[in-house]
């Protein structure tokens, strides 16, 4: 057992991961290190197999009908668990602070739609805040500086909880940047909407990143992961960027998001 | 020329209303507007302001030098040697415009020989006017103006150098109190033309948002701060 | 002046190309967001200020026909007039029967956003009547004949070098044939200047921070005092403002004044906060003998209940775009019309139409930043959101988006089909060359890889299908 004792005896047993379409197709490991943290916290993880994705691409875009299609089908998906837990703080955002919002005018799916989201979280939030996990048994030798993700960071309030977990983890030292708070220009449709304003935004994170001199770059959402993986490695950067959970579960030593795997 | 035809008025009114999805206010729902209207509610209370008199002078004070001004803390019979010694400290020629109020006319100007008062309002030469002030707020350093004969809104604006005189009694916490000397010295509701509330030197940060002191108004103030 | 914002992707790659205004951004985006942080560290009741200001500003809209008419009510009593016009047009007629009825020649002008947004330059400079934008800022951009392109900062997008050589071209006929290196000089060049202007105009015309409906004062927070000479020398005051801007008592002033300057600049207060209450009184030795406020509805009206109303709380304090990443990577000319930034993406198609500025609210990544320092907490990604919707329903949103969209959801609706084709997807990626971890070029997806590489997936299947294989 990794972590510490959990603070109540009323703590959320089953938990259902919220897989994330980008982790299913890009970086299973993300979910394989959520499953691991979730289990070592004490729960019981269910992967349910109905879900797809939470539907943002609709929502962000203006198409209010498909969203609530996707939604209810995710409100399905996830009926009866004690938690539902999303390596992500814009689809955790999504479920919990989003989908209330879309059936305004349908009263029951309204209810549904509340109840889910009282127990959607992200993942980091949900152990700090919700299990009372403040170490994890993890060892990772680097220096790594922190993004927070917009949606975790202002739907949220993910701020603390990795830098506090981080805290713990054997031989890491974090260093800060000058922005750590400001968008890296990822924003879903929007890095191939608008491409250039979306590099202008990437190409200032990753100076801030490198003005750190830290070797690895962590943050909760995979899809910013990629945008700033993808910038940093055409400028020939060499800092390897995984997701913040990988780094948590003691899944450090794998490829960096990227990088080619080792034979 | 068109003075404001009804039709637009109207066409304006009758747009709000529709978009509020309601006729002209009436009944409660009016009279509940108009009591906020008559015994406004304050926001919540600053507790920076809110201090013992002493404190509140001290932290104006404090205020107005952080935000550019300078400040002398002087006896009413100090006064027109503190104007006089501000001056030559500054090299600024011995001539001021000064406005025509009691308050101002109270102090000895007599015994500064060397200074020379025109009073009256503001002209495009003037370098320094001296003028007294409505109120002063501790929250932010701020000296606040009422315009009328005995003080012309120019004196405060078209010199180089504005001096003002306020007195400690007239340092209050947050515009709240200000709003309440306004209100008791000229009615509910009715205001003087202009009041100015001027929290330091004109200024300016419209290129490369570097902050310049100078630019249209008075590139220095000056307060005395007059014990009662 | 004519909206660019249909053309916005070419106005951003001017912008990303342009050297002077990446480096004016540069300065923005540290300055202007730390100087807040600390003005709202510093004043503990802060956050409180900006939920009571919001609260202020719905009460306002929710009875706005009322306070308007006390507004006039009192404005009228102290001798000052009230003109209220519906349309931009109607705007621009009454100012300028107004600045005739004088014969004016000319217009000292206090900063105004509402000026911008009716053209009122353009249209007094046909009849004649010369306009003379007094704000610094203004006036530079007025002598290099630009729009603003910041609201509250209007040639925040010039370096200090490119003011020189702007004084230069249009100072040296008044004799100042020196090019000036120092912030300092130029300021005081441009008020040496304008001070003779300021004397010699016969119209002083300002906006309006707020109106106060209790006592009819229209009130104006600038730091320059530009607005003050524009509304104390000249004979007649005429103050242009947007229906919105009333606010019921001087109370609500308070708080509102107390979250303007430090959402805006980081100040503790601006230099000047001025309440002006009809013309000059009888004994009074200065200020001017006419008094004219011009309410502007120009389709605000139709704004009120409907789901975009929270941007008429907007106190135009610049904060959003400060700290707006995508502003601070192009600028304010780029969104093409008056209002730039995430306020200018909600209102500027309320104001020109979505069809001419359907890319505003879409160049938007949702950050939340502006949200979260908006002295009103007007939810403008949200805003923004309800503006997609609108382009979704009016089909505005490009076709390939479209396409691109009902394909996915197609998928996304049907769990079994969508895994097959991640899967699929897994294994196609696969072909592009997977041994380098990652794509330097990728089909569909050239508007990522012309900036970025692309990370392959990691071998071995998706989560799915690998989260299948350990349960069985």
């Amino acid at each position: 057992m990794s972590t510490s004792p959990p603070k109540s005896s009323t703590r959320p047993r089953r938990v259902a991961l919220f897989v994330t379409c980008l982790v299913d197709l890009f970086r299973p490991s993300v979910g394989f290190a959520a499953v691991k943290l979730l289990e070592d916290a004490g729960c019981t993880v269910d992967v349910p197999p109905l879900q797809v994705c939470c539907g943002q691409p609709a929502y962000n875009t203006g198409d209010r009908a498909t969203t609530r299609a996707i939604a209810a089908q995710v409100i399905d998906a996830f009926e009866g668990y004690d938690a539902v837990v999303a390596p992500s703080g814009s689809c955790g955002g999504m479920l919990s602070h989003h989908y209330p919002g879309l059936f305004d005018d349908d009263p029951a799916m309204k209810a549904r739609a509340e109840n889910l989201a009282g127990r959607s979280y992200e993942l980091i939030a949900f152990l700090v805040d919700v299990l009372g996990v403040d170490k994890v048994a993890a060892r990772y030798d680097g220096a790594v500086t922190y993004h927070d993700s917009c949606s975790g960071l202002r739907e949220l309030g993910v701020k603390e909880q990795p830098r506090d977990l981080l805290g713990s983890v054997q031989g890491l030292t974090l260093r800060e940047m000058k922005t750590p708070e400001v968008c890296c220009g990822f924003g879903g449709t929007f890095c191939v909407k608008y491409p250039e304003i979306s590099n202008a935004m990437v190409g200032e994170k990753s100076a801030d990143i490198a003005s750190t001199e830290a070797d690895t770059l962590l943050a909760g959402d995979l899809g910013c992961l990629m945008n700033m993986a993808g910038k940093l490695q055409r400028e020939g950067s060499t800092v390897r960027v995984r997701h913040v959970a990988e780094v948590l579960a003691g899944m450090g030593d794998q490829p960096a998001i990227g990088e080619p795997e080792r034979s | 020329m068109s003075d404001a035809p009804n039709d637009a008025r109207a066409q304006i009114l009758g747009g709000i209303r529709r978009s509020l999805r309601r006729g002209e206010l009436s009944g409660e729902a009016r009279g509940a507007v108009e009591t906020r209207l008559a015994d406004p509610p304050r926001g919540p209370s600053v507790a920076r302001g809110q201090l013992p008199q002493a404190e509140k002078v001290a932290l104006f004070c404090q205020w107005a030098e952080t935000l550019n001004a300078t400040v002398a803390r002087v006896g009413s019979a100090e006064v027109p040697g503190e104007v006089s010694a501000y001056l030559a400290r500054n090299n600024l020629p011995a001539n001021v415009a000064m406005a025509p109020s009691p308050l101002l006319d109270g102090y000895d100007w007599a015994s500064q020989k060397m200074l020379s008062i025109r009073r009256g309002r503001g002209e495009g030469s003037d370098q320094v006017s001296v003028t007294g002030a409505f109120a002063g707020i501790a929250e932010t350093g701020t000296v606040v103006m009422a315009s009328g004969p005995d003080h012309p809104v120019s004196l405060n604006l078209l010199p180089d150098t504005h001096v003002v005189v306020l007195r400690e009694a007239d340092i209050v916490g947050g515009y709240e109190d200000v709003w309440g000397r306004l209100r008791a010295r000229y009615g509910k509701d009715l205001m003087p033309r202009t009041v100015n509330t001027i929290t330091g030197p004109s200024r300016t940060g419209d290129i490369e948002q570097a902050m310049e002191l100078g630019a249209h108004g008075p590139r220095r103030m000056h307060i005395l701060v007059v014990r009662d | 002046m004519e909206s660019t914002a249909h053309a916005f992707k070419a106005n951003v790659g001017h912008a990303l190309a342009d050297p002077n205004l990446q480096d004016s951004l540069a300065k923005l985006k540290v300055g202007f967001s730390e100087r807040r942080r600390q003005a709202a560290e510093r004043l503990p009741e802060f956050e409180a200020l900006r939920d009571r200001a919001r609260d202020i500003k719905n009460h306002t809209l929710a009875h706005l026909d009322f306070y308007l008419e006390e507004f006039e009510r009192k404005v009228i009593g102290l001798g000052g007039h009230v003109h209220w016009a519906p349309t931009a047009a109607d705007a621009r007629r009454i100012i300028a029967e107004l600045c005739q009825s004088v014969n004016a020649r000319t217009v000292a002008k206090s900063k105004s956003m509402v000026a911008e947004e009716i053209a009122l330059n353009e249209h007094l400079e046909a009849l004649g009547i010369a306009p003379i934008e007094t704000d610094l800022g203004e006036y530079i951009i007025q002598l290099r004949n630009e729009p603003p392109s910041h609201i509250i900062a209007p040639a925040v997008h010039l370096t200090k070098d490119q003011v020189a050589d702007t004084f230069l071209e249009h100072h040296a006929k008044l004799g100042f044939d020196k090019r000036l290196t120092e912030r300092n000089d130029l300021v005081a060049e441009a008020r040496y200047v304008l001070r003779q202007k300021f004397l010699d105009a016969d119209v002083g015309l300002t906006g309006a921070n707020f109106l106060v409906a209790e006592t009819g004062s229209s009130m104006l927070v600038t730091n320059e005092g530009n607005a003050d000479l524009s509304n104390t020398l000249p004979r007649m005051h005429i103050v242009l403002a947007s229906i919105e801007k009333v606010i019921p008592t001087l109370e609500d002033a308070a708080v509102l004044l107390r979250v303007l300057a430090r959402s805006a600049t980081g100040q503790e207060s601006s230099a000047y906060t001025t309440l002006n209450t009809g013309p000059k009184r009888r004994e009074d030795l200065d200020g001017p003998e006419q008094y004219h406020v011009v309410l502007l509805d120009n389709g605000r009206s139709s704004v009120l209940g409907t789901e975009m109303q929270d941007i008429l709380r907007c106190i135009r304090c610049g904060a959003c775009m400060n700290h707006c990443p995508v502003y601070g990577a192009v600028g304010g000319h780029a969104y093409g019309w008056v209002y730039p930034g995430p306020m200018g993406a909600v209102l500027t198609p309320q104001l020109v139409g979505v069809e001419e500025a359907s890319n505003l609210p879409n160049a938007s990544t949702f950050c939340g930043r502006c949200e979260s320092v908006c002295p009103v907490r007007i939810p403008l990604p949200k805003l923004m959101r309800h503006w997609r919707e609108r382009e979704f329903e009016k089909h505005l949103t490009p076709k390939a988006v479209r396409q691109g969209l009902a394909m996915w959801s197609f998928a996304a609706r049907r769990p079994a089909l969508y895994r097959r084709l991640t899967a699929m997807a897994n294994r196609v990626l696969a072909l592009f060359g997977r041994a380098d971890g990652r794509y330097r070029a990728l089909p569909l997806a050239s508007g990522w890889t012309r900036f970025r590489d692309f990370p392959a997936p990691q071998p071995g299947g998706t989560f799915h299908a690998r989260w299948a294989k350990r349960k069985s």
